[in-house]
C-alpha cells in the first residue's frame, strides 16, 4: 500500500505502548508521595484516567482533536470521527489493501498514541487533590476537563493542518506557530494550570500546612520516576510519528536535559538543606522530562543540558510556594508540570536551534525576539484557558455532588472510606484485623478440636 | 521483686541481652517504642519542606528480677546500653506485689 511505511508503524505501535505505561508508572511516583491511608485512593485516580478517558477518545476526543477545525482553530469537528467512524473501513488483507492512513502509519495507531496523552494528562492533575477528594468527583471533573478542556487544546497545538487533503488544526500550530514538540503547553501547563484551579476549590487537607505529611513509600516514587522516563522516549521520540532521524534527535535530548535536571534538583538541596534527597531525584527526572517535552526538536543537546539544569534548579524552589501562597497542591503538579511546562516552552524562544529538526533559529541564535514571542503567548494562552475552565468545572462538579470526602474519612483515610480497602496488612495479631471475620453467607469454619489440658502449644 | 524497665536505643539490644544473660536474667519481654527525652528528634526534608520526627525509635525492655539483684542487673544495662551520648536511655525500678507463673501455678520468686 502507498504511503504506509512498516519501519515508523512498528516504532508508533511501541511508543503507544511506552506511553500508555507511564500512566501506571505515575501512579505510583504519586502513590509513593502519599499517606499509607490514602496510596490506593491516589494510584486509583491514575488508573481510573485510563478507563475513563480512553472510552471517550474513541468516542468523540479524537475527533475534537484532530477532526477539521470548527472554525478559528479552535476545536475540531467532535462529529466527523465520532466512535472513529471512517479511520477503519478499508480492506486489510488480500490483493488491495488499503485502509486510512495518518501519515506514514495506519490512522488507528495514531489514534492509539495520542489516546495515551490525553489519559496521562488527565491522570497528571490528581496530583495536586491527594487524600481528599470524592472519587465520583473526580471521575465527573475528569471527564468533564478532558472533554472542554484537553481534546480542544490538544488541537490547538497538536493539529497540524494539511494543504493537499484541506484539513485545516488548530491555532497555536499552526497560525501563532508556537513549538510544542510533544505537549509542553497542551500536557503539561494544561494539567498544572488544571491542578491549581481545582485545589484552590477543593480546599487544603486537614491539618496542612501545620502538619507534614511525610510520603509513606519512597522506593515507589523512585520505582514511579523510572518507568515515566522509560515511557517518556515513547512520549517524545514517539512524536516524531515515525522510526527517523527527528525521533533520535528528540531520544539524546530526552536523555541528557533529564540527567541535568535530576543533578540541579539535587544540588539545589544540597545547598539549601544539607543533603541531597532521593525524593529529589526522582523529582528532578520528572521536572526535567517536563521541560524537554516541548523543545526536545527544536534545540542542541547542549541546549539541552542548560534546559534541563534550569528546570531541576527552579522547579526545586518553585515547589516551595505553595506554602508562601497557601494552597495545599499536594504532590507538585503546579512546581513541577506548570513550571517546568513554561520553563521548557518559553525557553525554545532563546535556546532554538536553527540546526535542529525544528529549524527555528532563538533569541541566542541571532533569531530575535519573533520565536520567543510565539512561545510565550502559546504558553500563556493555555495557561488562562485551562486555569479559568478548570476553576468553574470544579465549581460545577461541587453544586453537583461535593467534591470532598467526610472529614472524619479524610482523617482516617480515603482508601477505606472511598474504596473500602487498605493498601498494607501490617497486624501481627490475627485476631484483630489480619484474617478479619468471614462474611455471614461464607461456609462456617470447621469447628475447633477442644484442646486438650497438657498440649504443648509448639505441636 | 522488682519491675526493672528500660528504654534503650534499639542498635543497644544484642548486647543488653547478652549482658542480662551474663548476671543470670532468665528472660525479658522487648517491645519496639517510640519516644523522645532530651534528645528531642531529627528533621527530615521532602522537597524542601522539613518534617520534624519528634518520636524516635526506641526499645523497652522489662524485666523482673529479684530484690538482691537489682543492682547487678542495672549496671548490666548500662554497661550494655551506654555509648556517652545523647538519647542513651533510662533505666528506673519499681516493686511487683505479685507474681505466676501460668503453667505451673507457681508464685512469687518461685515464679521468676
Amino acid at each position: 500500500m502507498d504511503g504506509l511505511d512498516t519501519g515508523d508503524t512498528a516504532w508508533m505501535l511501541a511508543s503507544t505502548a511506552l506511553v500508555l505505561l507511564m500512566t501506571p508508572g505515575l501512579a505510583f511516583f504519586y502513590g509513593g508521595m502519599v499517606r499509607s491511608k490514602s496510596v490506593l485512593n491516589m494510584m486509583m485516580m491514575s488508573l481510573s484516567a485510563m478507563g475513563l478517558v480512553g472510552i471517550l477518545w474513541a468516542l468523540y476526543g479524537y475527533s475534537m482533536a484532530f477532526g477539521n477545525d470548527v472554525g478559528a482553530g479552535l476545536v475540531g469537528n467532535p462529529f466527523e470521527a465520532w466512535g472513529l467512524k471512517g479511520l477503519f473501513v478499508g480492506s486489510y488483507t488480500g490483493d488491495a489493501i488499503s485502509y486510512p492512513l495518518s501519515g506514514t502509519i495506519p490512522a488507528l495507531v495514531f489514534v492509539s498514541f495520542q489516546a495515551t496523552f490525553a489519559i496521562i494528562t488527565v491522570a497528571l492533575v490528581s496530583g495536586a487533590v491527594a487524600d481528599r477528594m470524592k472519587f465520583g468527583a473526580w471521575l465527573l471533573f475528569a471527564g468533564i476537563w478532558a472533554t472542554i478542556v484537553y481534546f480542544p487544546v490538544a488541537h490547538w497545538v497538536f493539529a497540524f493542518s494539511n494543504e493537499s487533503s484541506g484539513v485545516v488544526g488548530g491555532w497555536i500550530a499552526n497560525n501563532l506557530a508556537a513549538i510544542d514538540f510533544a505537549g509542553g503547553t497542551a500536557v503539561h501547563i494544561n494539567a498544572g494550570s488544571a491542578a491549581l484551579a481545582l485545589v484552590l476549590v477543593l480546599g487544603k487537607r486537614r491539618g496542612w500546612p501545620r502538619e507534614s505529611m511525610r510520603p509513606h513509600n519512597l522506593p515507589f516514587v523512585m520505582l514511579g520516576a523510572g518507568l515515566l522516563w522509560f515511557g517518556w522516549f515513547g512520549f517524545n521520540a514517539g512524536s516524531a510519528l515515525g522510526a527517523n532521524g527527528i525521533a533520535g534527535f528528540a531520544m539524546i535530548n530526552t536523555v541528557v536535559a533529564t540527567c541535568a535536571a535530576m543533578l540541579g534538583w539535587l544540588i539545589t538541596e544540597k545547598v539549601r538543606d544539607g543533603k541531597p534527597t532521593s525524593l529529589g531525584a526522582a523529582s528532578g527526572i520528572v521536572a526535567g522530562l517536563v521541560a524537554i517535552t516541548p523543545s526536545c526538536s527544536s534545540i542542541s543537546p547542549m541546549g539541552a543540558i542548560l534546559l534541563g539544569l534550569i528546570a531541576g534548579v527552579v522547579c526545586a524552589l518553585a515547589v516551595g510556594l505553595k506554602f508562601r501562597f497557601g494552597f495545599d497542591d499536594s504532590l507538585d503538579v503546579v512546581g513541577v508540570h506548570l513550571v517546568g511546562g513554561i520553563i521548557g516552552t518559553v525557553l525554545i524562544g532563546f535556546l532554538a536551534d536553527p540546526g535542529s529538526p525544528a529549524g527555528v533559529a532563538g533569541l541566542f541564535y541571532g533569531g530575535g525576539v519573533d520565536q520567543l514571542w510565539r512561545q510565550v503567548v502559546g504558553a500563556v494562552a493555555v495557561l488562562l484557558y485551562s486555569f479559568t475552565i478548570s476553576y468553574v468545572i470544579a465549581l460545577v462538579v461541587k453544586a453537583i455532588m461535593g467534591l470532598r470526602v467526610d472529614a472524619e474519612d479524610e482523617v482516617t483515610g480515603i482508601d477505606e472510606a472511598e474504596h473500602a480497602e487498605s493498601a498494607y496488612d501490617f497486624s501481627t495479631l490475627r485476631s484483630i484485623g489480619g484474617s478479619g471475620t468471614p462474611r455471614p453467607d461464607a461456609a462456617p469454619p470447621a469447628a475447633a478440636a477442644p484442646i486438650p489440658a497438657h498440649a504443648s502449644k509448639e505441636s | 521483686m522488682m519491675l526493672v524497665t528500660a528504654i534503650l536505643k534499639p542498635f543497644a539490644l544484642d548486647d543488653v541481652r547478652s549482658g542480662l544473660e551474663l548476671v543470670d536474667v532468665a528472660g525479658m519481654t522487648v517491645g519496639e517504642v517510640s519516644g523522645y527525652g532530651r534528645q528531642r528528634g531529627h528533621t527530615e526534608f521532602y522537597r524542601g519542606a522539613d518534617y520534624h520526627v519528634d518520636f524516635v525509635p526506641k526499645v523497652r525492655v522489662e524485666v523482673v528480677v529479684d530484690d538482691a539483684a537489682v543492682d547487678r542487673v542495672v549496671d548490666a544495662l548500662m554497661t550494655a546500653a551506654r555509648t556517652g551520648k545523647i538519647g542513651d536511655g533510662k533505666v528506673w525500678v519499681t516493686p511487683v506485689e505479685a507474681m505466676v507463673r501460668v503453667r505451673t501455678g507457681e508464685r512469687g520468686a518461685d515464679a521468676l
